[in-house]
Parts: structure tokens; sequence; C-alpha cells
């Protein structure tokens, strides 16, 4: 149902000192539709998107919307007029309630209060209607990540929205949270609404967009029908090139036994049991994925092996060595290194330059700390290095890494990770938000480190981000390993069956079997 | 520094910039002084509207100000003598508020360094003047890092809110220098509550004839440095701040949390005993009550005005001591209350709490 125009945004620069975030960016979105923003990290699809929602001020281009100029810097005039945006990363306050968190800057504190109830009986009635399962009362931090999406999503819902901007909404959600996004996006446009989605998955986009634009430094250089393209042609149009899906790699070989992991069990932020006694090894010269919904004790047994979270019952080994009960700073030191989860809550400082986030285990160890004074030099040259090797988007090695992409984050933190040549490096989603060239790239320097000897374990959501890389998959499901596969496409059904939680009885005949600890 | 904030304008967009380290260096000062500097000259000028408001000339007021302090050599060294422990604890506290732990006891712990820096000054008496003296700031120091030790252990150990126990210990000190200078401590035969008198062998040497500026002011400027030095370019400093930003992070990389948080407010607790005991040595020789019209409490002003950088606490604490020793001659030679000036100075406070809660505005990731 391609309607008529209902957005245009003409001819938009903006910089950053010496970085063009924009360059002439032009843009129509047309009423009704779900219209795709694909583009490399750093393009500048979300600058371009906080112009249009009022959260930045382009230098130059103006945004029409509905015939109407819109003003721009202005947040309020973007809602007004029926913009609104769920951003890359949540702008939630944790210690609020959902209801509260919807009022936050709408008029007199007083007024609002007096009001909560019939804010909370509004959102109810949206959450039912949509089917988006948010309660009012909930407390944001106590939210997973997929919960805490749906509701941003319902905020700009709440708001009036009919011009809805998502920015990679996908890249923290699991295969099954996604799809239910996919649907809703769809219910929202037969409901009358229009859709702008950034993505880095093409099948994504191919899936549910309507039409379809790709970025590149700061401009459109390609829009078309959705129907009239394909993931490999997009992938072109993004990275100039052709994108390599099948990753070529070296055999397995086996090496000795690095990191051992018996019985493991630990307990969640409340106390609950979350790991319930985890078995694995991992070799040298392999990488050992463990795919799952997010939410079955991932995210405890990378902080337990880290030494972030106390382990209730088990041993982990590394070289022989029991890490159980020493310090992250202990496990830091012992050639263990890792690629958190939730990089802005962990793996970044937000604030502070590029090199003061690359240092970040290392502060107080040479080369790059001497006599416990820190060494610039040293700071800025591995820095640069960093940068320069993994094409990190930056205009300086001092700028604080908030101005970086979210993409560029990503990559900065993984670059980190393998440049302390751990012998054992633990990745916790190593992919997430980085674009598909980059991705390519990335995925290859872990085989990189694979082929040297070291001993990786991917934890992960995406089964392509396994399937490119692993040499064997595990299966987690409520705290336990319950099944270990091959990287092999063809069986997606077993390991997806498995990640629900359901024994796989009907195999295809010649198949091996399934190992079930 | 690490404090820069986001670039926001498209008019910094030269391609020439930063080309010279030491170009890019003057650049970024500039820039992290301009909030300060915008935020005093927004509070000056409300605060001459409120002279104007109350019937005075504001020009004039601010100019018999500027020219009392300014005024010759006496006047600026006793300016500087109010900076002295201004600074002293002000760049302590920058170290604390840095680590994101909010001392407001700075003024218990100036106390508690008083008191131990007495007790070391009137009796061993034997000692050689030079040990002595050093004697007596050591003992300052060690009694301030103490005193602020504990609400930083009673904060890593049962998270107890170290707002709350900071002023707490506030009374405490206080009462107990008023407890030591009406007993144990109080000079014999003396008339009033006030502890016996330091031999002159052990004041601070003074560094301009005629002035009764000390030593105690190179002392604040050298601290400063070292201050800044810990901070931006130590290890230790570097997880300090980490630790002040995002805890999270900081246990991912493998920093004790509480190892910091205990540092850091003994370190400005320490700066503030200091300044308590350079302001015996240096000023009153002896301890009495109320011994500080309130240090502790400018110097978080300091702090704050300096945006938590020692090297900044340096002007920010001239700043307040030009305003405070101003306030004197504004009372005296222009007869505008005393009050007035507190509420300029109150505005300043405001102003720059409010650029600092626009910054934090303006700094939300653009994503
Ligand atoms: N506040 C800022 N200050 C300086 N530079 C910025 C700022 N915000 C964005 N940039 C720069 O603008 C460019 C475009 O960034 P943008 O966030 O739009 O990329 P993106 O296309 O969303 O990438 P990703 O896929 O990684 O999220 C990047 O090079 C980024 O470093
Ligand atoms: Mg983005």
């Amino acid at each position: 149902m391609a309607g008529q125009t209902l957005l245009r945004i003409e001819n938009v620069h903006k910089r950053f000192g010496a970085v063009i975030a924009s360059a002439g960016a032009s843009i129509e979105v047309r009423e009704g539709e779900i219209y795709a923003l694909l583009g490399e990290n750093g393009a500048g699809k979300s600058v371009l998107m906080s112009i249009l929602c009022g959260v930045l001020t382009a230098d130059e281009g103006r945004i029409v919307c509905r015939g109407v100029e819109l003003q721009p810097g202005s947040p309020e005039e973007a809602v007004r007029r029926g913009i609104g945006m769920v951003h890359q990363h949540f702008m939630l306050v944790p210690n609020l309630t959902v209801a509260e968190n919807y009022v936050l800057g709408q008029g007199s504190p007083l007024r609002v209060l007096s009001h909560m109830k019939a804010v909370s009986a509004r959102i109810r009635e949206l959450s039912d209607k949509y089917g988006l399962d948010v309660r009012p009362d909930a407390l944001v931090r106590n939210l997973s990540v997929g919960e805490q999406q749906r509701v941003e999503i319902l905020k700009v819902l709440y708001h009036g929205i009919d011009l809805l901007i998502l920015d990679e909404p996908t890249a923290v959600l699991t295969p099954q949270e996604t799809d239910r996004l996919l649907e809703l996006l769809r219910d929202l446009v037969a409901d009358g609404k229009t859709v702008i989605f950034i993505s880095h998955k093409l099948d994504e986009v191919m899936r549910v967009s309507d039409r379809v634009s790709v970025m590149r430094d700061g401009k459109v250089v390609f829009t078309t029908d959705t129907s009239a393209t394909n993931p490999r042609e997009l992938a072109r149009m993004m990275v100039g090139r052709d994108v390599l899906m099948e990753l070529p790699r070296e055999a397995a070989r086996q090496g000795e036994i690095v990191l051992s992991v018996r019985d493991l069990a630990c307990n969640n932020e409340l106390g609950l049991p979350a790991v319930r006694g985890v078995s694995f090894d991992v070799r040298r010269n392999e990488i050992v994925g463990i795919a799952g919904v997010s939410g079955n004790g991932q995210s405890e047994l990378a902080l337990a092996m880290s030494g972030l979270a106390p382990a209730t019952a088990g041993s982990i080994r590394l070289n022989g060595e029991e890490l159980c009960g020493l310090s992250p700073a202990a496990i830091n030191r012992r050639s263990f290194a890792h690629v958190p989860e939730d990089r802005h809550k962990m793996g970044i400082v937000l604030p502070l330059p590029l090199t003061e986030n690359v240092i970040l285990q290392r502060y107080n160890r040479p080369p790059f700390s001497a006599r416990g004074l820190l060494r610039s030099r040293a700071v800025e040259d591995h820095t640069r290095d960093l940068v320069q090797r993994f094409k990190v988007k930056a205009r300086d090695i001092d700028v604080p890494i908030q101005t970086l992409s979210g993409g560029n984050q990503q990559k900065l933190v993984v670059a980190r990770e393998l440049a302390r040549h751990p012998d054992f490096l633990l990745i916790n989603q190593l992919t997430r938000g980085i674009d598909i060239g980059a991705m390519e790239f990335v995925m290859q320097e872990v085989l990189k480190q694979r082929e040297a000897g070291k001993a990786i374990l991917l934890i992960s959501t995406e089964l392509e981000e396994l399937f490119a890389i692993c040499d064997r998959i595990l299966v987690i499901y409520e705290g336990r390993i319950i099944g270990e596969m091959p990287p092999d496409r063809s069986r997606l059904d077993e390991i997806g069956l498995l990640m629900a939680g359901k024994e796989p009885s009907a195999r295809s005949a010649g198949s091996e079997p399934v190992r079930v600890h | 520094m690490a404090d820069i904030d986001i670039p926001p304008s498209r008019k910094a967009a030269s391609p020439f910039s930063s080309n010279t380290p030491l170009l890019a260096w003057s650049r970024r000062l500039l820039k992290s002084m301009l909030p300060p500097l915008v935020a005093v000259l927004v509070a000056l000028f409300a605060g001459a509207v409120l002279l104007a408001v109350t019937g005075f000339n504001p020009l004039d007021i601010f100019t018999v100000m500027v020219s009392g302090v300014f005024q010759n050599v006496r006047s600026i060294a006793e300016m500087l003598l109010k900076a002295t422990p201004l600074i002293l604890i002000g760049v302590g506290l920058c170290v604390s508020f840095r680590c994101s732990i909010w001392n407001i006891g700075a003024e218990g712990q100036f106390y508690a360094g008083a008191c131990a820096a007495t007790f070391c000054g009137v009796n061993f008496a034997g000692l050689p003047p030079a040990l002595h003296i050093c004697l007596v700031l050591v003992a300052g120091t060690a009694a301030g890092a103490l005193w602020a030790a504990i609400a930083g252990v009673l904060k890593v150990a049962f998270n107890a809110s170290e707002i709350v126990t900071t002023i707490m210990l506030n009374y405490i000190a206080i009462f107990m220098t008023s407890y030591l200078v009406t007993g144990p401590l109080m000079e014999q035969g003396a008339a009033y509550p006030q502890s016996a008198k330091f031999a002159h062998a052990i004041w601070l040497p003074r560094i301009i004839p005629s002035t009764r500026l000390h030593i105690g002011i190179l002392i604040a400027v050298a601290l400063a440095v070292v201050a800044y030095v810990f901070l931006f370019r130590s290890s230790a400093g570097y997880a300090v701040r980490i630790v002040g930003i995002n805890s999270h992070a900081a246990r991912y990389a493998g920093i004790s949390v509480s190892r910091s948080i205990v540092l850091a407010i003994a370190i400005s607790g320490a700066l503030a005993g200091l300044a308590g005991a350079v302001q015996i040595e240096g000023v009153t020789y002896r301890l009495y009550q109320d011994i500080s019209p309130g240090y502790g409490f400018e110097a978080i002003a300091v702090a704050l005005l300096a945006n938590n950088n020692p090297i900044g606490a340096i002007l920010s604490g001239i700043l307040f001591a030009t305003l405070d020793s101003g306030s004197e001659l504004m009372q005296i030679n222009a007869q505008v209350p005393q009050v007035l000036v507190f509420v300029i100075q109150g505005m300043v406070i405001l102003s720059v709490v409010g650029f600092a809660a626009l910054k934090f505005q303006s700094a939300r990731p653009s994503e």
C-alpha cells in the first residue's frame, strides 16, 4: 500500500569537527510503508535519524513532513508532528517504573502524578492492543533487553506517534523476539503507521521492508523497492564489494584442553539459580559456540567465568589452574580475555577517550604503565594501531568513545580483547551492531586467533555467527547444556528445537547422533 | 584531560585544528575553562542585578571589591592566605568527586587534622624545628585521612551513604575539638578555651616579608599539580576515575572498586587534614573552637567550579578567596551587607551546578 509522500529529508549536512556524518543525505518516506535504511558502521544512519527527530540539528538542509517544514533541533516539534524514535542504545531511566518513564518531562510533576492511574490504564490498553506484554508498574532495571525494547516502542506509541523510527532494534534480540518484532511492525503499518527501520541484517530487511535505501559516507547512494533487489546486491551497495558469507577456514585440529568447565553452577542477580551444572572443554585451535535463547543462563555463565559473579558450585580450569574464587583482576592476568555482552554497561567507559578505553584491563601493567604512571606514548600508539587495523571510524583517538557509532564502539572492544593475545577468549556476542563488511573482517580476525592456537568460547544468540566460525555448538537451555551439534546449516531445525528445550527425536537418517550431556 | 565534553560545534570544523599538540592542548584548556567562566559571569551579572535592586551601584561595588583585594602586596597576600585552605581542601575533593564519592565531611577532616597537629605541636618540644614542623603536618594529614577513611570503609563494608556518614563525622570532629580545647589540650591558666600557642620555631616560614603569607600556598599549588598527575597520569588515578564513571566497567577491568573508593576519600581527607595543620602552623598558631569558618564546605564549591580538576581548583580557590576578602571590603568600604556577598557566592555555585546539568544534557549520546 504505497501511499503518498509523508516525509522528505532534503540535502541534510552535518559535521562533527572534521568528521562528516551527513553529506547531503536525502530520503523520501511514503505513508504506510516500512522503509529500511542500510549502511556500514559510521555511514551516518543514526545521525540522520537523530536529526529527523530533533535530537541533533543539521548544519544545512531541511525536513518536510506532510508539506510542512520541521523546525530543526526540536524534539518536541518532532513529537507534535508524530515522529518518534527508539534509539540504538535505550534511553530509559533504570530506577523508575515503566509508567514513570513515560511521563518523564511531560508537564508539571503535580499534574503528572495525579494522572498516574490514567497513564497506567492507557499503557495497559495499548499493550493489549499490540500484544506487547508491558507492565506499567515494572521497574525498568528489572527488565530484559527485549522487554526494555518493547517498553521503548510502546512509549513512542503512547505519545501518539505515527512515524516510528527504529535504530537497529534487532541487534539485541533473539531470533524469536525478532520474529515477534517484525510481526509487530506489520501490525503497526496495518494500523496506519509508518516505520523507518535500521538494521545490519539483510534477511530482516528483505522480509519486512517495502522499500530500502543504502547510505554510504553520509549520503544515500541507492534506493529501491525491496521486491526488486536481493541481499547480494544490497551487500554490494553497502560495502562496495561482494561479501563472503562462508569464511574459509582450516580444518579442525585437536589441540590440548585449555579451558575446562566442570559442573559449574551460579545464581543470577536475584539469587536464583541461573546456571545449573554446566560442563564442557575448549581446546587449542578450537572455537566452541554456545547457542540459546537469551536469558537461559548465558550472561551468568560469562560473568562467573570471568570472576564477576561467584560460582556456587563446580570448577573452571584454565591451563589446569583453578579460576573459581579468583578476582577478576587475577583472571585478567591469566591470559583470559572477555568481550562482554553489553558494551555500554561494562565494555567501555562512555565519556572517556578511545585511548583510555583500550587500556581498560591493562592500565596498571606494562607497556601501558611504568612505575605507577600511565605511558601516554605507548597508549596512543596502541590505540592508533587498533583503530587502523580494525578500521574503526573515529575523528581522533582522543575523542570520547561515545561519539563513535555503535558498530565502531563494538569493533574497538573486540580489537582490544583480541590484541591481548590470550590463551582463552570468551566472547559474548561478537558482532552486535557491526555491519556485514566489518562482520566478515571481525570473524576472520577471530579465526586467525583460532589458527594461532587460541581456545575460544563464543556465546551468541546469532546462529549465523555461530555457524560461520564455530567448530561445534553447544545448546544451552534453562542453565543446562542440553546438546551438542556440528555447525551444519542443514540441521538448523534440530538446533532450533534444542534451543526451545525440546529433544529432536525424529532425526533424519544418516546424521550423526546428538550427544546429550 | 579526560573531562572534555562532546564537541558540539560546527564552528570548530577547521581542517587545521589540532595540528600541533600545543595548539590542541591550549584549545582544549580553553574549552574546558569556558563553562565555569561563563557560570561565574552569569552569577556576577545576577549579583549586579541584586545589588542594583537593593540600591547599590554594582559597578562601584565591584570596583571597590577588586581594587581593594588587589590594592597592594599585602592585600593580595591576605587573599592568598584565605585561598590556601580552600585550594588544599578543594584539590582533595576533586579526587573524591572524580570517584563519585560525595565527601561532605572535609570540614570534619579539617578539624581532625587540626587536633592531631595541635597535639603534636604542643608536645615533642625536644625535636629539631624542621623535623617538628614535618611531624605536625604529617600528623594532621594522617588524622584527616583516617577520619575520612572511616566513611569510606563504612561505604564499602555496609553500603552506608558517605553523604550521611561524613556529615555525622563532621559533628563528631567539631565537638571533639571543643572538648579538647576545654579539657586535655587547654592552655594552662587560660581564660578562653584554647590550646597553648605553638613555639615560634615551628611556625611555617613566611614567604613575603611584612605579610602573613606562608609557604602553605606553595604546598597547596604543588599538591594540586601532584593531584592532577595522580588523577590523569597515574594508574591508580585512572582506576579512581573509572570507578567514578562506571563501576561495572571498573569491575570488568579488574579494578578493586572498594580499594579505589577508600583511597579516593582518604586522599581527600588527607588534604583536608593537612589544611587544618597548615592553618594552625601558619596562621592561628593554636587550636580553638570554630577554627574553620566553613572552609570544608566552601571547598566543595571550589571543586565543583573547577569541574573536579585539581589545577582548576587553584584558580577557583583564588576566586572564592577573592569573593571572601572582597565581602569584608564591601562591608567596610561600601556598607554592603555581607549577606549579600554570601548570596552572590551562592549564585556562583548555583550557576556552576546549572551549567554542569546543561552539559550533561548535551552530552547525551547521539544515537
Ligand atoms: N556526537 C558526535 N560527535 C562526533 N562525531 C560523531 C557524533 N555522533 C556521531 N559522530 C560520527 O558521525 C559518524 C556517523 O555516525 P552514526 O552514528 O550516524 O553511524 P551509523 O550509520 O549509525 O553507524 P552504526 O551502524 O555503527 O550504528 C560516525 O563517524 C561518528 O563517529
Ligand atoms: Mg547507528
